[in-house]
């Protein structure tokens, strides 16, 4: 067993100092071979991390919202059609939601106001997102004042700034109470933006979604599973830029995989055929390459996987945020809970290194076996 | 030194680091538990609905609620223009009430 270790370790010598003689190439393939591991674990990691984010957070959602459309744009809803939903057998209940968006031209920010239906800010103040109080430079008890539908200014007292800790979800809110928001957006007193239900038994919501467009054609009902699955189509490998990146990454292992699978260079055979004639055996010279790929791949994926772990959880993703900033002033840092499992390691390792050493493998594999002679000459 | 001393070292070196930062992870998670439960908290209390990841566009803001036509709505023939529209797919509940969205 010793000397079979030892002999292994004396063939992983010969194929460093073998791969140390081209330091140039090999340098800079294991450089773009980190960097294909390191974007591609960064993607997995963050939108895994993001995926189990929403999955918690958003156990809280409503279980159905119903929104109603005229001429494919959403309208606010008007308070009777609450009374209909109400009398679907197994509502549970039906409260009216008021809440929308406000651009605020000072800071190119566009925030999000939501009035709460308990713990309301008082008539004449609001409570914001740490977000915004970051852009407008805003304290508790400042004056904040934003121009309503009618052109008037409103002047609003900030009660409190919402923690930061929070500000995956609250980072652009703005919490009104209701008085105030239909004076500032001008919703009439009959109508509310969408409406909320609860429902008595979860197996019925599809049911009473159903029932819900049957009554009341111009409504849209969401059902909650249906806002949790939304986010596992963020970062989803068909939408653009991750399809981008992965194409990239592919094209790139797929020049490397041409490279290594289309032949040995002229000065590889050579050194195959000298190590033959000097009494290596064929498997010597497979071990040798298995090392080479190996030494190659393995440090590529360590190096790459800890760095995009550092990437996405130590930086808050720094290399991806001007991307998911886009044209945002108002965003969140993007810190989110570490994810990393067995499966997404296991996944990448596959992916990446298992097919690298197998590429190095076989040419060599047919070179080894002819003859000395042959090969050299 | 060994060449392969060195080698095996490093890659000793870098396994440990790996271990490290999945031990880091869980432990994460457990201190995170907390501070999650709080924000699912203020989903619930503010009927929420989505994550505040993109705020330049209403249809990226609020991901869940968002429609077909909204990314589209400038004037007819024009273009989805959002950097970050390039990141997310239309949620699959659009194509229960609007067609297949594929």
């Amino acid at each position: 067993m010793a000397g079979s270790i030892e002999r292994q370790r004396h063939i992983l010598d010969f194929t460093l100092a073998s791969l140390l003689r081209r330091k140039g190439k090999n340098g800079a393939l294991l450089s773009v071979y980190t960097l294909i591991i390191f974007i591609l674990s960064s993607v997995l990691f963050f939108t895994h991390a993001l995926h189990r984010e929403a999955e918690t957070v958003l156990q809280g959602t409503p279980e159905i919202i119903v929104q109603r459309t005229l001429t494919g744009r959403y309208q606010t809803i008007p308070l009777s059609y609450a009374d209909t939903v109400r009398g679907i057998r197994g509502v549970g209940s039906v409260e009216p939601r008021l809440w929308g968006y406000h651009y605020d031209g000072n800071t190119l920010a566009n925030y999000t106001i939501v009035v709460p239906g308990e713990n309301a800010p008082p008539h004449g103040s609001i409570d914001i997102g740490s977000g915004i109080a970051r852009v407008r430079s805003a304290n508790e008890k400042d004056i904040m004042g934003f121009t309503g539908f009618d052109g008037k200014p409103h002047a609003f007292s900030i009660r409190s700034v919402i923690s930061a800790e929070s500000q995956l979800v609250s980072t652009d809110l703005i919490l009104m109470s209701e008085h105030d928001y239909r004076a500032f957006s001008g919703i009439p007193a009959n109508h509310a933006t969408d409406l909320v239900l609860k429902i008595r038994n979860p197996k019925e919501y599809t049911t009473i979604s159903e029932k819900i467009v049957r009554l009341l054609p111009d409504t849209r009902p969401i059902v909650r599973n249906e806002i949790l699955r939304t986010y596992n189509a963020v970062f989803s490998w068909r939408s653009g830029l991750v399809l981008a990146i992965f194409s990239a990454a592919a094209l790139a292992f797929a020049i490397f995989a041409w490279d290594k699978a289309s032949g040995l260079s002229a000065e590889e055979r050579r050194e195959i055929g000298i190590l033959k004639a000097v009494g290596w055996e064929t498997s010597d010279i497979l071990f040798m390459k298995f090392w080479e790929g190996a030494a190659v791949s393995l440090t590529a994926f360590l190096l790459g996987v800890v760095l995009a772990y550092v990437h996405v959880f130590f930086t808050a993703s720094c290399l991806f945020a001007p991307v998911l900033k886009g044209w945002s002033t108002l965003y969140p840092a993007f810190k989110l809970v570490p994810v990393i499992s067995f499966g997404q390691l296991a996944t990448t390792f596959l992916l990446t290194v298992a097919p690298y050493v197998v590429i190095t493998i076989l040419p060599s594999w047919r070179a080894a076996t002819i003859d000395p002679d042959a090969v050299m000459r | 030194m060994r060449l392969s001393t060195a080698y095996l070292g490093v890659t000793g070196l870098l396994l440990i680091l790996l271990t490290g930062l999945v031990l880091h992870a869980f432990q994460e998670r457990k201190n995170a538990g907390p501070l999650l439960s709080q924000m699912a908290g203020m989903v619930n209390r503010l009927n929420l609905t989505d994550l505040c990841l993109f705020t330049e566009a209403s249809y990226t803001r609020h991901l869940a609620m968002t429609d077909l036509n909204t990314p589209f709505q400038d004037s007819p023939f024009s273009f989805e223009h959002f950097p970050t529209g390039a990141l997310v797919l239309p949620p699959p509940h659009l194509g229960r009430n609007r067609g297949r969205v594929d």
